[in-house]
């Protein structure tokens, strides 16, 4: 299935929840949707016969300025088919509902994303940082964050 | 509440004759700096907590701060033990974004350098599980060969493990004039131990028994959990990007994909999970022997690529079929020559967060046998 | 007593003639765990196509000198939270019950430290004391790997010597002696006379050839068990427990543990070698023989035994603690059974 054709399904199912679809070669296609209706689409996503995406490749935090945003790649094991789901949100109020319940490796890769970018991610069972230790302050992977000068009285960099 | 009383509480709910045991960081089994917090019940294990980011080096955050050709040293050191084969999927996004077509040599050659590397790391896979399982032979047998896969990449490259080879549409330099007899001496001599470490330690009854019917990984928790690599093939999953979307020229060569087929147990147990790799070292073997056939005689190893590397605004997922596994790099351009967001999608970063769900139940040295059998880099699991 | 001692006759049965009997095993297991490590390092090499260690000494033969003077000025490590009276006793408990062992062994024909009539009891009852050291030294250690890894020690000392004292019974009543001394007379002439063949007696022992074997693989395969060997070292099983008990001991008393494991090896490839093998005979009848000549055969077969037990570690991967359990409980111990009713029956209708 194209790109194309999942976002008109989606379209007729989700209809404004679905806010757009951006194709530019040789870029990846992706589709971008309501944070809020994140987890009914991804539902949808891996159980619906004609999606199938039973395999999430990767979840990426990401800092886009005033929006922090999560991207999702998904990979379908029968379909042989990929998408690109996006969702933003606010940087101030960054909650976006957690998949771990849809795919169970999201669960270290939200945790990632949490622990690196800051995202809250809602329903994860275990929200805790997973690379860094577990009493660090801020999200590295912001653009406007800046290291400490000290962790635990050991220089830092 | 003072800290001793504190402390008492959780004890207390503590069942009284479970231990909270800590494997790692220094382990000798964890390889490397692993920390499994482990909850025994006598040998049983009733629960495991992984803690990871011993080895965490902010290789995202440097990536942000690196040009494009930069970044390609500190891809080496995510999973040091393949790392040609890391640099693939970087390069091939930066290919796909720039829209550069590299020249028919080069493709063979990173072919050839990807599946001895292949080689190189299923040897240490199995090698060190067979350590594990505390058969110390083996183990020594394919480091002894390894050394020769090793010897070809260094002459190649400079570098004995992190090579720096791979280029934005070529490669860092050609072949060396004996390029052909090394490669086909040491199919050779992989081939040999092979035979000799299935007699020695896969089909040896204690190995069997040891590793038959541990760790049963099922199809449907596995790709739940996105393994990939052996992992998700030893559950009998016929799952190869190589073949399944084949990237460069795979689709040119003749080559099976070995799944686990439950010989001696449970499909998808330790010992599936294992001699896939086994298997693959002979696959690996066959299309290098492919590639130097149809490799052609001269050519350019660089396709014409701009003297600064500054994609286009726009974002490639890339991924290639790693020795572990998926190896993915999400790379979000701005259009400068600095990347505005580097993702990895680690491998054995993803291959790992399945150990608490199918280590449970089982004893205290399975885990480190299932541990072993997922074959993890923690270069790669930290970053 | 009736076997008196070859050099308490010689020396003027003095205090020194006694001291030397009980320095010369010492001595002897000073050299031989020397020897033994030696042959480890070198066979282990040569097993995994290697060289060894090469640097110290030619051909590297002073490496294990080189090992204990390194022990030696190694930080003696306490932790601190230990036991400390029970974690410094351990590894002098767990050396005594392995050296004491060598009270009864015969090492020939004229000497013999102690001979004693109920020598073979008494290396089963002396055996037992080495589990006492390696549960003080893991419990002592607070550390769980420790405690862990000498609960299972335990364990398996107690599970696998049912099975080793079985077959040792078994030539206990086809010898009806438990002097050691007097088993390895026994077997006086060509080797035939072993008690791995059934020992001395006529055509009709042919019926009890394939016990005797059996028992010579099942005792063989409990001392493996009960020296913690490969492919049963589990209670110091390297890849989940670090070193099991010993994990937190360093320098001399990490060389008394060493010690002890090889001069265990020893004592089990020596009551091995004495109840089945013929002791300090030769093998070829009067060819050889002597008092002299007894020390050479035995030393000769104790040490392939050990030999042997090098070999198979370097070569097998280790058992699961249940799957020992197994092995020792449902497998080795219904099979000496069998053999031991079996001989017995042999030796009540001959």
């Amino acid at each position: 299935m194209l790109p194309n054709e999942i976002f008109e399904k989606l379209r007729s199912v989700y209809s404004d929840q679905i806010i757009e679809l951006i194709e530019n070669h040789p870029s990846d296609s992706f589709i971008t949707v309501n944070a809020s209706a994140l987890f009914e689409i991804c539902h949808s996503l891996r159980d619906e016969a004609f999606f199938m995406f039973d395999y999430l490749m990767s979840l990426t935090g990401m800092d886009l300025g005033e929006n922090l945003g999560v991207v999702y790649h998904l990979y379908s094991m029968q379909l042989k088919h990929k998408i690109v789901i996006k969702a933003f949100v606010p940087k101030e109020q960054p909650k976006v509902p957690s998949v771990e319940r849809i795919w169970r490796t999201a669960d270290w890769h939200e945790r990632e994303a949490y622990d690196l970018i800051g995202v809250n991610f809602e329903g994860h069972h275990n929200l805790i940082r997973i690379l860094l230790p577990y009493d660090w302050e801020g999200y590295p992977l912001r653009k406007d964050y800046t290291a400490p000068e000290m962790y635990h009285g050991m220089k830092v960099s | 509440m003072s800290e001793k009383k504190r402390l008492d509480l959780e004890y207390s709910q503590l069942d009284s004759d479970r231990m909270r045991l800590n494997v790692g960081p220094q382990h000798p089994s964890t390889h490397g700096v692993l920390r499994l917090e482990v909850e025994i019940d006598g040998e049983i294990v009733t629960e495991v907590i992984p803690h990871l980011g011993y080895l965490h080096r902010s290789f995202e955050k440097h990536c942000e701060k690196m040009t494009y050709p930069q970044i390609i040293p500190y891809i080496d050191r995510m999973d040091y033990i393949s790392a040609m084969n890391n640099e693939w999927p970087y390069v091939m996004a930066l290919e796909k974004m720039l829209d550069i077509k590299v020249p028919e040599k080069v493709e063979y050659i990173r072919v050839i350098v990807a599946e001895l590397n292949r080689i190189a790391n299923h040897q240490i896979a199995v090698a060190t599980f067979g350590l594990d399982a505390g058969a110390f032979t083996p183990f020594l047998f394919f480091f002894r060969d390894r050394e020769y896969i090793i010897w070809i990449l260094e002459k190649l490259s400079g570098a004995r493990l992190l090579y720096n080879y791979f280029r934005v549409g070529g490669l860092a330099g050609d072949t060396y004039p004996s390029f052909k007899e090394e490669c086909l001496n040491v199919i050779e001599k992989v081939r040999k131990t092979n035979a000799e470490v299935m007699d020695l330690l896969i089909y040896n009854r204690i190995f069997i028994q040891r590793t038959a019917n541990v760790g049963i990984l099922t199809p449907e928790v596995a790709v739940n959990y996105a393994c990939s690599g052996p992992v998700l093939r030893g559950s009998g999953l016929r799952y190869d990007l190589r073949k399944d979307e084949p990237y460069s020229i795979y689709d040119r060569f003749d080559f099976e994909v070995p799944v686990g087929k439950g010989e001696v147990g449970f499909v998808g147990d330790c010992w599936d999970r294992n001699i896939v790799r086994m298997q693959e070292m002979e696959q690996s073997c066959r299309i290098i022997e492919q590639a130097l056939a149809q490799m052609p005689e001269t050519g350019d190893v660089k396709a014409n690529v701009p003297k600064r590397i500054k994609p286009p605004k726009g974002e490639v997922y890339m991924r290639t079929e790693n020795p572990k596994g998926d190896l993915g790099f999400y790379i979000v351009s701005n259009g400068t020559d600095k990347p505005e967001r580097l993702k990895a999608r680690g491998t054995s970063f993803v291959n790992l967060s399945v150990i608490p769900e199918i280590s449970k139940g089982y004893m205290f040295a399975d885990l480190i046998l299932i541990l072993g059998s997922i074959d993890i880099v923690l270069g790669e699991v930290d970053r | 007593m009736e076997n008196t001692n070859f050099l308490w006759d010689l020396m003027g049965k003095n205090i020194w003639s006694v001291l030397l009997v009980i320095s010369l095993p010492l001595m002897f297991v000073l050299v031989y765990a020397l020897i033994a490590i030696l042959a480890e390092l070198k066979i282990s090499a040569w097993i995994q196509e290697r060289l060894g260690p090469m640097r110290t000494g030619p051909w590297g033969i002073l490496q294990p000198v080189a090992e204990v003077v390194k022990l030696i000025q190694k930080e003696d490590i306490t932790p601190d939270q230990s036991s400390k009276l029970l974690y410094n006793l351990a590894p002098f408990i767990i050396f005594t019950g392995a050296y004491a062992a060598f009270a009864v062994i015969p090492f020939s024909e004229a000497f013999v430290p102690s001979g004693i009539d109920v020598g073979l009891f008494y290396v089963f009852a002396i055996g037992s004391i080495s589990a006492m050291g390696i549960v003080m030294g893991g419990w002592a250690s607070n550390n769980k790997y420790s405690l862990m890894g000498a609960m299972r020690a335990v364990s398996q000392l107690i599970s696998y010597e049912i099975p080793a004292a079985f077959a040792v019974l078994s030539v206990v009543v086809l010898a009806s002696s438990m002097n050691m001394q007097e088993i390895s007379k026994m077997q006086t002439g060509w080797f035939w006379n072993w008690f791995i063949f059934g020992g001395p007696g006529s055509i009709s022992k042919i019926w009890v050839i394939p016990f005797t074997v059996g028992l010579t693989l099942i005792y063989f395969i409990s001392s493996l068990a009960e020296t913690n060997r490969v492919p049963f070292d589990i209670p110091e099983g390297e890849s989940e427990l670090v070193a099991g008990f010993h994990t937190e001991y360093s320098g001399m008393k990490f060389a008394m543990f060493f010690f002890a494991e090889y001069a265990n090896m020893f004592v089990v490839a020596a009551i091995l070698t004495t109840i089945f093998l013929g002791g300090w005979n030769s093998p070829f009848g009067d060819f050889m023989q002597g008092p002299w000549w007894g020390v050479f055969w035995f030393i000769a077969k104790s040490f392939s035994v050990v030999l042997v037990q090098i070999w198979i570690r370097w070569t097998l991967p280790r058992f699961r603690v249940d799957q020992l359990m197994y092995v020792g409980w449902k497998v080795l111990l219904p099979l000496s059974f069998v053999c031991f009713i079996a001989i017995s029956l042999f030796v009540m209708l001959k």
